[in-house]
């Protein structure tokens, strides 16, 4: 196997203009914990270790990252040392100047999110007007000469939109449609009965994508996140525990994934503390969880440990309290129960049309209200 | 997919990158989410594809570097194949 990491994702700030209810951030973003953003010499240093340790693509991420004023040296740092850079924005007040330097600075990529195909419901699930800044930004990514990707994330409110969301891609000609189903974790998690659809929603919504996938074939590429609530087997969650990714939160915190930091039972070091390489091979965080020897039945004995590594550490620690567990996805699971009941509840609630709970918006807030409430 | 015609033009489509990966000692093209590891011969094939060599220019160019015959094959099914992930694109 090879130990060594090709992704690395660089959450530059956990500022961001849009309140999205399903943010992957964690759910005390606001907190002190991520306060201390790391300095562009900061990141100029994790960029260089990350290559040197094997690194060769990079996720700019956030948060919004077009609210780091150094985002355009943070781009030159990593075109120079060699890594193929994917900026992934919500392009809120995104000029076609500033994109322009972001490209004469070796930005190799552009994924803007959208949160549905017209700028009402994509506006109200944003939480603040951000659709019409969008559109203007894709047709300029694209100006620009940009591979360009729409970033969707799906739930209950947006899943009969898909058709029209894939439309709206092909429209702007984008290399990729990136429909993620809500993966639940941070906000996401906070928010789930109110974000989960119903199977026949997720069913009509898959059939929509397998029709357009024949008709447009290799002019757009349409990725359909899997939504594993709903999925017999866990995904095999980044390729493995500590194989090929890592995370860098804005505070200089090193994960295996960008949902980690939330397992209390781990220890993360800091990029200001540590090399990357030490980090990678030699800290808790990354050590805990990699290879085979820490799985529990009934993945220990399972085959298809070899195909999802027994699934999401995270997902395991949410919803089973322990990360060291099989995920609860799993079928086999001991505590699939846990996930059937949140999914029958849904389902419940469906069918007797019962409004789901108001969600919570990402914002500081209510980041430092549920931080307080622990 | 037929293969492509020996005049066709084959080049990187533009969000493609050939790069070093020093770490691994091997070239490997970047894009989008995703990559593909070469093997010397096809970080070679790749790199006389300029833009300006036609499919027949670049296997002539190969057989006169090795003294070999017949490698059209091989080349056309390696740039074939990345064609139709569309990491490689032909003109004219």
């Amino acid at each position: 196997m090879d130990a060594r990491p090709l992704w690395l994702l660089a959450e530059l700030t956990y500022r961001c203009p849009l309140q999205c209810p399903y943010c992957s951030n964690p759910l005390d973003f606001a907190g002190s914990r991520f306060k201390q953003e790391l300095t562009t010499e900061e990141w100029s240093r994790v960029f260089r270790e990350a290559k040197a340790l094997g690194v060769l693509q990079l996720g700019l991420s956030g948060g919004e990252p077009l609210l780091r004023p150094d985002l355009e040296s943070l781009v030159a740092t990593a075109h120079e040392v060699g890594l193929y850079t994917s900026l992934i924005t919500s392009a809120h007040r995104l000029t076609q100047d500033r994109l322009a330097a972001l490209k004469r600075a070796g930005l190799d990529h552009v994924q803007i999110s959208v949160q549905a195909a017209d700028a009402e419901l994509s506006d109200r699930i944003a939480g603040t007007k951000a659709f019409r800044d969008k559109l203007a930004a894709y047709h300029f990514t694209k100006e620009l000469g940009f591979p360009l990707t729409v970033n969707v994330v799906l739930h209950r409110e947006n899943l009969h939109q898909v058709e029209a969301l894939i439309g709206l891609a092909e429209s702007l000609g984008a290399e990729r449609i990136e429909l993620a189903n809500t993966q639940f974790y941070g906000w996401a998690f906070h928010n789930r009965d109110a974000l989960m659809p119903t199977k026949a929603q997720l069913d009509a919504a898959w059939q929509v994508v397998l029709r357009e996938r024949a008709r447009l074939g290799s002019r757009l590429e349409i990725v359909w996140v899997l939504p594993d609530y709903h999925e017999q087997f866990p995904k095999p969650c980044m390729g493995g525990w500590a194989r090929a990714y890592l995370t860098v939160t804005p505070g200089g915190e090193v994960w295996p994934c960008h949902a980690a930091g939330r397992i209390t039972t781990l220890t993360f070091d800091n990029v200001r503390d540590r090399p990357l390489e030490w980090i990678w091979h030699q800290s808790d965080a990354f050590n805990r969880f990699r290879g085979e020897a820490w799985m529990p039945e009934p993945c220990r004995s399972c085959p298809r440990k070899a195909v999802d590594f027994g699934g999401c550490r995270c997902q395991a620690f949410l919803v089973a309290g322990d990360a060291g567990l099989t995920d609860p996805v799993c079928s086999l699971a001991p505590q699939r129960h846990v996930i059937d009941a949140a999914v029958a509840r849904v389902e419940r609630a469906a069918a007797a049309r019962v409004e789901p709970a108001a969600l919570t918006y990402r914002a500081a807030p209510a980041s430092r209200a549920l931080a307080a409430k622990g | 997919m037929n293969p492509a015609p020996t005049a066709a033009v084959p080049r990187l489509h533009p969000k493609v990158r050939l790069q070093r990966d020093d770490v691994r000692e091997r070239d490997v093209l970047l894009y989008p989410e995703g990559l593909v590891t070469l093997n010397p011969t096809g970080a070679e094939i790749l790199a006389l594809c300029d833009g300006v060599r036609s499919l027949a220019g670049i296997v002539a160019a190969l057989e006169q570097r090795y003294a070999a015959s017949g490698l059209e094959r091989d080349v056309t099914s390696f740039l074939d194949g990345l064609a139709a992930k569309g990491l490689v694109i032909y003109g004219r």
